[in-house]
């Protein structure tokens, strides 16, 4: 196992994350925060917290369960219990940011915008993710990154944002399956 | 838990897990039908037939709303307009629909057994929607989801089920569902209807509908079944209504937060009276709202896993 961040390193870098989409986006007054479960959601709230300590304004944030958008759902021999999707605002004509702690092959990214396109028309749609570990199978790419990790398909980034911020880190892990999406 | 079932038979066997984990389910089903746009592409690819040997419509239309939302395609048989009446075999009518790789059959049969015995003869997944006077599990779920969204809770509810209760495959699959999770449950019909040996289920059974629905949380009516009249189970409809048919008078001594539940289709004026059958205590319609909600969780599950990957 390998510290790739530690809390005061993610802490550092969700910062400077934050700092850019705010730079981007010039200010945070047309922004929603999307995470997508379960990995994304404590990060679009530590973002969303961010940004009303930066600008001033508490952006809207959600969260989008992508179960029913999978592209696997006959592979995984059982089903696992489903999540919540929340998007308790017209995302209509707004720049949405999702949000998740990994980026992977890219799957789980494109199930999340097919679930947002249901919701509405969003002007555009920015990604935001803390790790960037490769292994792409879909042309997508983030438009915010946190750090990018290179890392073989054996191994596991795992992401800990809840609880005590002193306690918060990423983990790189040896494991014989793949993960973080 | 993960959910590892073929079939959905019935509930005499689903742990409370089990039903918790449909239940969970059938919440994010939930908010799906409260989007504008109210389906989801989970099970694009995949065929649901609704194979229906007895009159239903509102079963039916549940199952088929619920299989469309999911993006699968649903395609109705039913047995008034199909080759059964020219005298093709159960299992002959399930092979031939077989051939064509369904992933689903959604089964109704007034035999009881029927959809078990298809599910050892066919390889697709079989759910069954209601068989004789067995089972008719979606049923018992969704009344368990409709008593948790507006009670909170299931463990130490008094729930009184009033009516037809030997002929009802309802309360079977409530007795399972409502039974396992907690509720304390009385059974109230005529004697001719309501026999002493369902007290094995741990039930209590009467004869008298006041005594079941004193102190109720919960009341379900049952549909009485004009055609029963016939056998002689009672003298008349009247009289059954005078006895059995739940009344504002009647109804007053159930707790004052008690709801009235009904499978329907409601004989208004038998079982239930008007007055009651529209007051802000009855939940009918939240029922049909939840049966979706179910059938979606239910479908969803089935379609997924290995086993049915066609």
């Amino acid at each position: 196992m390998k510290i790739l961040l530690d809390g005061k390193g993610v802490e550092r870098v969700l910062s400077r994350l934050t700092h850019e989409i705010i730079e981007k986006n010039k200010g945070a007054g047309e922004i929603v925060l999307v995470g997508i479960a379960s990995g994304g959601i404590p990060l679009s709230q530590v973002i969303r917290r961010k940004i009303q300590v930066i600008e001033g304004v508490e952006v809207p944030a959600g969260f989008v369960d992508i179960t029913l958008y999978r592209d696997d759902l006959a592979r995984a021999g059982y089903q696992a219990r489903m999540k919540r999707t929340e998007i308790p605002f017209s995302i209509d004509e707004k720049k949405v940011i999702l949000v998740d702690d990994v980026l992977y092959t890219g799957r789980t990214i494109r199930a999340a915008m097919d679930a947002l396109i249901d919701f509405g028309r969003p002007r555009n749609i920015q990604l935001a993710v803390l790790i960037d570990r490769g292994h792409r199978e879909l042309p997508i790419r983030a438009d915010f990154v946190g750090r990018n990790v290179p890392t073989s398909r054996t191994e596991t980034v795992e992401v800990r944002v809840e609880g005590n911020p002193e306690d918060w880190a990423v983990l790189l892990k040896e494991e014989s399956r793949g993960k973080g999406e | 838990m993960n959910w590892r079932r073929r079939h959905v038979l019935g509930l005499s066997d689903f742990q409370p897990e089990e039903m918790e984990f449909v239940i969970d389910t059938a919440r994010s089903m939930e908010e799906v039908l409260s989007r504008d746009i109210k389906k989801v592409p989970a099970l694009r690819g995949k065929t649901v037939v609704n194979l229906f040997f007895e009159a239903s419509t509102r079963t039916r239309t549940s199952f088929e709303m619920a299989g469309k939302r999911l993006s699968a395609d649903v395609v109705n048989f039913s047995s008034a307009t199909s080759s059964v009446t020219k005298g093709e075999t159960l299992l002959d009518t399930a092979r031939n629909i077989e051939a064509m790789k369904p992933n689903i059959l959604v089964v109704r049969h007034s035999a009881s057994g029927a959809p078990l015995f298809l599910s050892r003869h066919v390889s697709c997944s079989i759910v069954n929607a209601g068989d004789g006077a067995n089972e008719h599990p979606s049923q018992g779920l969704l009344d368990l989801y409709t008593i948790l969204k507006v009670k909170g809770k299931i463990a130490g509810l008094k729930v009184a089920i009033v009516g037809d209760i030997l002929h009802s495959r309802v309360v079977r699959s409530d007795l399972h569902s409502l039974g396992r999770m907690g509720a304390k449950l009385w059974l109230c019909g005529p004697a001719t209807l309501a026999p002493r040996e369902m007290e094995r289920s741990g039930a209590v059974v009467t004869s008298d509908i006041r005594e079941a629905v004193r102190g109720a949380d919960v009341i379900i009516m049952l549909r009485i079944q004009l055609e029963r009249q016939k056998t002689a189970y009672f003298p008349s409809l009247r009289e059954y209504s005078r006895r059995f048919g739940l009344n504002r008078e009647i109804f007053s001594l159930a707790k004052e937060d008690a709801i009235i539940m009904h499978p329907g289709p409601i004989n208004r004026g038998v079982e239930l009276s008007d007055e009651l059958a529209d007051c802000e205590r009855s939940v009918v319609l939240r029922q049909v709202e939840s049966g979706v909600a179910v059938r979606m969780a239910l479908l969803y599950l089935l379609a997924g896993g290995s086993h049915a990957a066609h």
